[in-house]
């Protein structure tokens, strides 16, 4: 599970080799889904204090809500429980943020995508990265006579075994993740119940 | 009738609006269309132009602590923008209502390297409340209000508004505004009957209760429900440096200041206790020592509006998340009376301790140099305890804020969170402008005092009506301590050779003595009280005296240095 944590595969020390993406993290894999006005700066605030209290962030994405003028960010990162709640308070102490909540893996559905660009002459070469990509559920989506491109959405881990096992033999070029997206198992929407209580107060 | 005026106007009108009658800043190129505007607007708003500015920010926090209002300061761009990031960070860290605005560049330059620009957002995010760029006049009305209403509401703080040349000189519609609701803001969140109920049985349940007192209870003005609160229940208190006056010093419940140089009993009780209440304080690490042996024993109750406190640093058995003046009513209410007789005369063997080896010898020394806990004393007696006691940072501000003595709310203006040197003057000034039939008494340090000294010049063009007592040592008198006690007394740029401080007083046409043996004391401080407007009393006091009691840096509350060996 994705709670567990990374191991570094390149050379066990990630300080070192610079090509690890998965270090060696204490803690649990957080994943703290924030609402915000449309308001410029805001990122800004969001990961000031992340920076503030040495949490690396694993991964974000931005993007506009299914409500009209909300943004919702999700972003992960490694840490003990007691953090991710001061976290959450301090980033929701921002005047323009709506809510912050934290969850582990399981109370979210969540998932990455991620494109590889390999190598086309290494891959006619070398059969190993067609029976990866099919063993790993990947689907090519793009060939020239140079390179193609490999899209593989799904967890981190297969995500990373991917990476992992095309560039022990040599085909990668480039490799990029999306970073997580994920939205609540709850059966409750936590933003909506937010907004009526808000309007309520009005 | 069309209403199209420049945005600089509709600054002014909305400046007014918000009821702002008092303005401390200094002009400069980007904000000169505002300051053309204000030119006609010179009989309502009250601008008092400071010398430098830091000060400016250092005065609207003084004018807002003293007064509980939104201070508000002026300045212009880039360096004039820069200069007053000590005092939002400051005003960030005391939770104290300011709106600072900025000049700043037109819309059209921003982000080319344009003169005196530089990005005051992103510099001031992390230390304000709120932080907005107008780039436009029609923003103007609603911006104003914003900031105003984020500044004062829930736990108060600073907000800067960065004010584009082009936003200040193009023309605009004016409509007032009125914000009074964010949704993604709700400052004061309202606790359930259940967190009250809870909060009262774990009161009625405790055999040793004691009270921390924080600044929450003088920013609600919740003085009347602490009082009836501690009554009732009978309960001892503790405040911190900022909440020295939210209860006053002569209240029987009233067992002290909290904290490294706080008193004994309040301390050495934090570790006996079976219930702290903490209430509009957040457990900082001045107040609380050592976190890992800090009153460990206790169930802890922590009153406070902002949610974000809680569990912070000290974890608490139960939240009162809300305005303290409504919380604690509704608390009280339902508090059994009590008497707690036994556990509060434990307070006092603590007590009669200090009083016998710091306090006597501090204020009533029988012989040797003049000490600067009886200046402070004799000041505060001679003001009839009602003045308003301001301090710069170091030796001077414990010994000022231990010593002088509270009857009056909003009575203690230092800078506690930040600590910051030379908010002395400025604060004294603007204090003096928002209580200003108050006698305001600021304690300095000869360190801290020319930190800011140019504000002289503040006093002198104004007629500031402000009390400076400078406690000279000739040295940086808490670093030195330090260095004393930590350092093998290896005194690295602590002593000081000093200006004589009555020639420069008098260049600014302040009057001023030196006093230096004690029985010209009294008749010194008298003098200062009896002459008009501003006065510079220069204590030459102790070189080496020590704040105490101390509790090192990382040793428990209860572990106080009464002496140094």
């Amino acid at each position: 599970m994705e709670n567990t944590k990374y191991q570094a595969v390149e050379c066990g020390d990630c300080n070192t080799c610079g090509k690890c993406f998965n270090k060696v993290q204490d803690g649990t894999l957080y994943t703290i889904l924030i609402y915000s006005e449309n308001q410029a700066g805001i990122l800004n605030q969001i990961t000031a204090v992340f920076t503030r209290r040495q949490v690396n962030i694993e991964s974000l994405n931005v993007c506009a809500s299914s409500t009209p003028g909300v943004h919702k960010y999700t972003i992960t990162c490694f840490c003990q429980e007691e953090m991710a709640k001061m976290l959450t308070k301090q980033i929701e102490k921002k005047i323009d943020v709506l809510q912050a909540r934290y969850y582990t893996t399981d109370q979210i559905f969540t998932i990455e995508v991620a494109l590889v660009k390999i190598s086309t002459p290494v891959m006619l070469q070398d059969q190993r990265v067609n029976l990866i990509i099919r063993d790993l559920g990947a689907r090519i989506v793009e060939v020239n006579p140079t390179y193609a491109i490999v899209e593989k959405k799904g967890r981190t881990e297969e995500i990373l075994q991917l990476y992992e096992r095309l560039n022990a033999v040599g085909a990668v070029l480039q490799f990029v993740r999306s970073g997580h997206i994920a939205v609540t198992k709850s059966t409750v929407e936590q933003l909506d119940r937010y907004l009526e209580r808000r309007q309520q107060n009005r | 009738m069309s209403n199209t005026i420049t945005g600089a106007e509709a600054l002014m009108r909305s400046l007014e609006h918000e009821g702002v009658d008092t303005l401390f800043g200094y002009p400069g190129g980007a904000i000169m269309p505002t300051y053309d505007a204000l030119y006609d607007h010179k009989d309502t708003l009250h601008h008092i132009l400071v010398r430098h500015e830091q000060g400016a920010v250092h005065a609207a926090q003084g004018y807002a602590r003293v007064s509980g209002r939104v201070g508000t300061a002026i300045v212009t761009s880039g360096p004039g923008a820069m200069n007053t990031i000590t005092g939002i960070a400051d005003a960030m860290m005391d939770s104290t209502p300011v709106v600072v605005i900025c000049g700043q560049v037109g819309a059209a330059m921003l982000g080319t390297d344009a003169f005196q620009e530089v990005d005051v957002i992103g510099v001031t995010q992390p230390i304000t409340k709120w932080a907005y760029q107008i780039r436009r006049p029609e923003d103007i009305a609603w911006a104003v209000s914003r900031a105003f209403f984020i500044a004062r509401s829930g736990r108060p703080g600073p907000v800067v508004l960065d004010f584009t040349k082009n936003a200040q000189t193009g023309m605009v519609d004016y409509q007032p505004a009125r914000v009074d609701f964010i949704r993604s803001y709700d400052p004061v969140p309202v606790p359930t009957d259940d967190t009250i109920r809870r909060a009262a049985m774990m009161i009625n349940q405790s055999v040793k209760p004691l009270v921390l007192v924080g600044q929450g209870v003088e920013l609600a003005g919740a003085h009347e429900e602490l009082k009836a609160l501690l009554e009732k229940a009978q309960m001892p208190a503790g405040c911190t440096l900022l909440g020295l006056s939210a209860l006053p010093t002569d209240h029987p419940l009233n067992m002290g200041m909290l904290g490294m140089h706080g008193n004994l009993a309040p301390n050495v009780m934090t570790n006996q206790c079976d219930l702290l209440i903490a209430i509009g304080m957040r457990f900082d690490d001045r107040v609380t020592g050592n976190i890992d042996t800090y009153a460990r024993q206790a169930k802890i109750i922590h009153f406070d509006i902002d949610p974000s406190e809680i569990n912070k640093n000290v974890k608490c058995t139960l939240s009162v998340v809300g305005d303290c003046k409504d919380t604690l009513r509704r608390v009280t209410e339902l508090v059994d009376a009590a008497t707690h007789k036994a556990w509060i005369d434990g307070f006092a063997p603590y007590k009669e301790k200090e009083n016998h080896k710091v306090v006597e010898p501090a204020i009533h020394p029988k012989e040797g140099d003049l000490r600067m806990g009886e200046v402070v004393r004799r000041v505060s007696e001679l003001t009839e305890n009602k003045a308003v006691l301001v301090t710069d940072v170091g030796q001077n501000q414990m010994f000022g804020c231990k010593y002088f003595q509270y009857t009056l709310p909003h009575s203690v203006i230092t800078s506690g969170g930040c600590g910051t040197m030379g908010f002395g003057i400025p604060a004294a000034i603007g204090a003096c402008f928002g209580a200003p039939d108050r006698t305001v008494c600021m304690f300095a340090g000869d360190g801290g005092l020319q930190m800011t000294l140019q504000e002289f010049g503040t006093i002198m063009e104004y007629g500031v009506p402000v009390k400076m007592i400078l406690l000279n040592n000739n040295f940086l008198g808490n670093v030195r301590q330090w260095q004393y006690m930590f350092f093998n007394r290896r005194y690295s740029f602590t002593p000081m050779t000093n200006p004589d401080f009555c020639q420069v007083a008098s260049a600014y046409g302040i009057p001023s003595r030196t006093v230096t043996r004690r029985e010209e004391l009294d008749e010194a401080i008298r003098e200062m009280i009896a002459t008009p407007g501003a006065f510079l009393l220069q204590c030459g006091v102790m070189e080496e005296d020590n704040v105490l009691p101390m509790t090192p840096p990382g040793s428990n509350v209860d572990e106080m240095l009464l002496e140094i060996n």
